[in-house]
């Protein structure tokens, strides 16, 4: 299936059964596969007026308690921030797909990581947290859709899933169900219909008074440090006995592997971390790996001028060398490019 | 024996008497691998061949990507104004009328995906129509192992929508049942038997099952009966890594 395909099917059989959205290259095929299976199973599709309108449907549904997604690319992920803001105010369950392209402004379709910082820095307005999930292969990005649904559900709290157009666009076999569904308390505080049998639901994200508005954001910042704790994840590979750590995800992870491969014919042990959660970031394996003896150095790579970069260097916090090599603007890095880089870090290191 | 019977039939796939032939199917079925390779094959036996990318739906993974190789393989590659210049702009040059009036050429439509796709198409209908016999062969490319082409209802459904976008009636179907590099022959043979249903349910037959050599001469070794349609291709559209 295509990338964008299989989060559509992935969704729907997660129980999604809404989708609001608006058209932009590279994430049509999202949009285009629910207009079709969506009705097939009870679900509706809309085709918004803008994205804002899309996302404050997609704050409508997960208000009323429904499992609902939408799905834009960079500069339509933009339009979403004042919803997504309110989202995470009124403490609401969605799942939010980015299929990043270069930028800044209208930029281009080419796939691109440049949007790190907006995912996981904020976005929109005020005190708040997306969890930002980034899957590399096909297979990850329909096992991280249920997840990410479930975590959504779990601490009421939007999530993204972070992908880029290469990820979106190519093709590879996948297999559905192999992540089973979570166990979750029923969604009583949803607006689904008042029947005098529970207290009143209310969904809101508005505190004129300011002591209650501070009290609100310390309770969200508690749900924030449980899902530190909880749901950080991250992939290590050949980092056992490596001289140089690579930090990378999506897409450019994968590339990394290949430079891996090509690196030890060359007798050069190179390691990969790769975190599966941008936001919470597994700051603590990158702290545990750059301590290690026969670490050099460690090496960001993304399709951006450097912006995982920064919390690979907090999270390195002095021990080692950190440092970074990115295309951008829809530019794909090129393996024997990265293993250029590594030799000459490798040169400076080790002499 | 049998690599060398695969060789002899490689050579004569190109062989079809029509001048145009059309590539449609469903979206991500694989048309664009099996129309360059039908290109550069057409090309190799020494005729005149154009290849025209008439792909409006995905800006990606198209076969103007392939134009290189294309060109260094005799085949004149017609693409899209702005096709894989990163541009999201949709429009067709004027260059693909030059197809239907120099009749010298043999010509290769790769078409976009689904009934969207073949809009496109449509609006060639009336130069389709003036062509001498034998004109056109449309062939319906089906990847059984795709969502929304898994079962006959979903092929036949899509398949009359291509074709009254296109407003051309498909003449051949093409089973191109794959599973990326997962691939294995049942998988392959499974489509076949599917595909089948679909051929004898609207009287089309099957051209060609086309995949990679490695998994074709399995079939060619254990389906004596298919070896005759067996069409092994190869990929040209890959990922940087």
């Amino acid at each position: 299936m295509k990338g964008n395909e299989a989060i559509a099917e992935a969704a729907i059989q997660a129980g999604c059964r809404y989708f609001f959205g608006y058209p932009i290259t590279p994430q049509n095929e999202i949009p285009a596969y629910m207009a079709k299976r969506l009705p097939q199973v009870g679900g509706t599709f809309i085709q918004a007026e803008s994205e804002i309108s899309a996302i404050n449907m997609v704050y409508g549904a997960a208000g009323a308690g429904a499992r609902v997604m939408t799905s834009s690319s960079s500069p339509g992920i933009s339009l979403k921030q004042e919803g997504i803001s309110y989202i995470a105010g009124a403490e609401l369950p969605c799942l939010i797909v980015n299929i990043v392209r270069g930028g800044p402004g209208l930029g281009g379709i080419q796939p691109a990581q440049s949007d790190y910082f907006q995912a996981v820095k904020g976005g929109g307005h005020g005190d708040y947290r997306l969890v930002v999930l980034a899957p590399s292969t096909i297979q990850e990005v329909v096992d991280l859709v249920q997840e990410g649904f479930d975590i959504a559900d779990r601490y009421r709290n939007p999530v993204m899933i972070l992908g880029d157009g290469m990820l979106g666009q190519m093709m590879e076999p996948v297999e559905f169900g192999k992540r089973k569904p979570a166990e979750l308390p029923p969604k009583e505080w949803a607006t689904a219909g008042w029947k005098g049998d529970r207290p009143r639901a209310v969904i809101n994200s508005l505190f004129i008074d300011p002591q209650a508005l501070e009290d609100h954001v310390k309770k969200i910042y508690k749900k924030y440090k449980a899902i530190r704790i909880n749901e950080t994840r991250a992939e290590c590979f050949n980092c056992e006995d490596a001289e140089i750590i690579v930090a990378a995800y999506g897409t450019t992870a994968r590339i990394v592997r290949s430079v891996i491969e090509i690196a030890s014919k060359e007798g050069i042990k190179v390691g990969l971390i790769r975190p599966i959660t941008l936001w919470p970031f597994p700051a603590e394996t990158i702290r545990s790996w750059a301590e290690k003896d026969h670490v050099k150095a460690v090496l960001t790579v993304e399709m951006s001028m450097g912006q995982m970069a920064e919390d690979v260097t907090l999270a390195v916090g002095g021990r080692k060398p950190s440092l970074f090599y990115g295309r951008t603007g829809g530019m794909v890095p090129a393996p024997l490019e990265i293993l250029a880089e590594i030799k000459k870090i490798r040169e400076g290191a080790l002499k | 024996m049998i690599l060398f019977m695969l060789e002899r039939m490689l050579r004569l796939v190109p062989m079809d008497p029509e001048r145009l032939i059309l590539f449609t199917g469903h979206f991500g079925s694989g048309k664009t691998e099996i129309a360059i390779n039908y290109a550069l094959k057409t090309a190799e036996s020494g005729k005149k061949t154009i290849l025209v990318d008439l792909d409006i739906v995905n800006p990606f993974f198209r076969s103007t990507e392939a134009k290189e190789i294309l060109e260094a393989g005799g085949v004149k590659v017609i693409s899209p104004n702005f096709a894989a210049t990163a541009l999201d702009i949709p429009s067709l040059p004027a260059d693909i009328y030059s197809v239907f009036t120099d009749r010298t050429s043999k010509v290769i439509f790769d078409v976009g995906g689904d009934e969207i796709g073949a809009r496109a198409l449509g609006q060639y209908f009336p130069y389709f129509k003036k062509e001498p016999e034998p004109s056109y062969r449309m062939y319906y490319v089906i990847n059984t192992k795709r969502p929304l082409s898994a079962s006959k209802e979903d092929i036949l459904f899509m398949m009359r929508e291509v074709q009254h976008k296109s407003r051309l009636p498909v003449t051949h179907l093409i089973n191109n049942t794959n599973l990326s590099y997962e691939t294995e022959i049942c998988d392959i043979i499974k489509g076949q038997a599917l595909i089948s249903q679909v051929s004898k349910s609207v009287e089309i037959p099957i051209a060609y099952i086309t995949g990679v050599k490695e998994l074709l001469y399995q079939i060619a070794e254990h389906e004596e009966g298919l070896k005759s349609i067996l069409f092994p291709i190869r990929l040209y559209m890959k990922p940087p890594w």
